[in-house]
């Protein structure tokens, strides 16, 4: 089973921080982060008129398919996949097994400018969610959950 | 597993839809789709076969509300329930805090629900889940058919542990909210234990 999920606002503006930079070195249009399940976890660029939610889900099931794919052949998983459009091309990969990485570019940028720039951007996300990881097991850290009551849940399903 | 992001307050939840093949799983996501008001729902994504079966899943993304000053979201899923689709069912299972089995009522369907809720059972087993231990709620769809099964009988076939159960008519939306909500509900409860 899969650790539970936890986002903090230190760690969250760290890893804007890194996929901003990423996005400008990279000439990207948009770097977005999905964790495994489809949630999105930070999106810069142009995103306004894009639909993330959705992106992230996809994105997920991407990741999932091409991975029961590389278990067929014996492979652990591939963790770069791109995808070139006519106009938009999509580079996504996986950071440290656990979360992928999402650029979009056009040509105003290249395949090899792109994978050069996400190697870095790797190194640092890595260190970052693994300083989250450490947090989250660390005891009395607890849901902010546990102490809602019955009468919160009911309210939720009121109206 | 549910994802909190202190930095938006926001919580995300996983919700999967699983069942034999043609029992009503799309329907349900597609009832609740067309009866949702578009600020509570995102686009719902299906990527079906030209016939309209599901081929990998269905995505709808929905907010509940707000509890404590968190957003409540919940992204639902269906499976492709073909039986030889079974390696895209196990990919779907990843990451889910709560599961809803949509049986199809018909006598004729018994043996197909039956051997669904088996591949249930063995797939989040896979992935480390007791089905007995994670949110869990069954929907008997198709009460409206002429040769739905008996809700006894179902009951004794599927649901030996008694977990809560609904019946449905899913292309009218009968008990598809009631069934949404329960399994909403439990997992915001499992929540609650901090599990």
């Amino acid at each position: 089973m899969q650790p539970q999920m936890v986002m903090y606002d230190e760690e969250f503006q760290q890893i804007s921080a890194v996929c901003e930079r990423l996005a400008r070195e990279a000439n990207a249009k948009i770097v977005f982060l999905v964790d495994k399940n489809g949630q999105l976890i930070a999106s810069v660029g142009a995103t306004e008129n894009l639909d993330t939610t959705s992106l992230a889900s996809l994105t997920a099931g991407n990741i999932a398919a091409t991975g029961g794919l590389a278990k067929l052949i014996g492979e652990k998983e591939f963790s770069i996949l791109f995808h070139e459009g006519e106009k938009d091309n999509l580079h996504i990969s996986i950071i440290g097994g656990r979360v992928i990485l999402v650029v979009i570019f056009d040509s105003r940028s290249s395949l090899g400018l792109v994978r050069l720039r996400v190697k870095k951007a790797s190194d640092e996300l890595n260190k970052i969610f693994d300083g989250l990881m450490k947090k989250v097991q660390v005891p009395g850290a607890g849901s902010p959950f546990a102490e809602i009551t019955d009468d919160d849940i009911d309210n939720l399903f009121s109206e | 597993m549910s994802f909190i992001n202190y930095s938006s307050r926001e919580i995300n939840c996983k919700i999967v839809y699983y069942g034999p093949g043609l029992c009503g799983k799309t329907t349900n996501l597609q009832f609740i789709y067309a009866n949702t008001n578009q600020q509570a729902k995102g686009k719902m994504i299906s990527l079906a076969t030209e016939t309209e079966r599901t081929l990998f899943f269905d995505f709808l993304p929905l907010s509940l509300g707000e509890i404590r000053g968190f957003k409540t979201r919940f992204h639902l899923y269906t499976v492709p329930g073909q039986v030889f689709y079974d390696a895209s069912r196990k990919l779907i299972l990843k990451g889910v805090d709560g599961v809803v089995f949509v049986a199809d009522s018909q006598i004729e369907r018994m043996e197909a629900n039956i051997e669904s809720v088996e591949n249930l059972r063995t797939n989040l087993q896979e992935q480390g889940y007791d089905l007995d231990k994670i949110p869990y709620v069954i929907q008997y769809n198709k009460r409206d058919l002429p040769n739905a099964a008996p809700l006894e009988e179902l009951q004794n076939l599927l649901n030996p542990k008694g977990i809560p159960h609904f019946e449905a008519v899913a292309p009218k939306g009968e008990g598809v909210y009631e069934t949404l909500k329960a399994i909403a509900r439990l997992i915001l409860t499992e929540l609650k234990k901090g599990t």
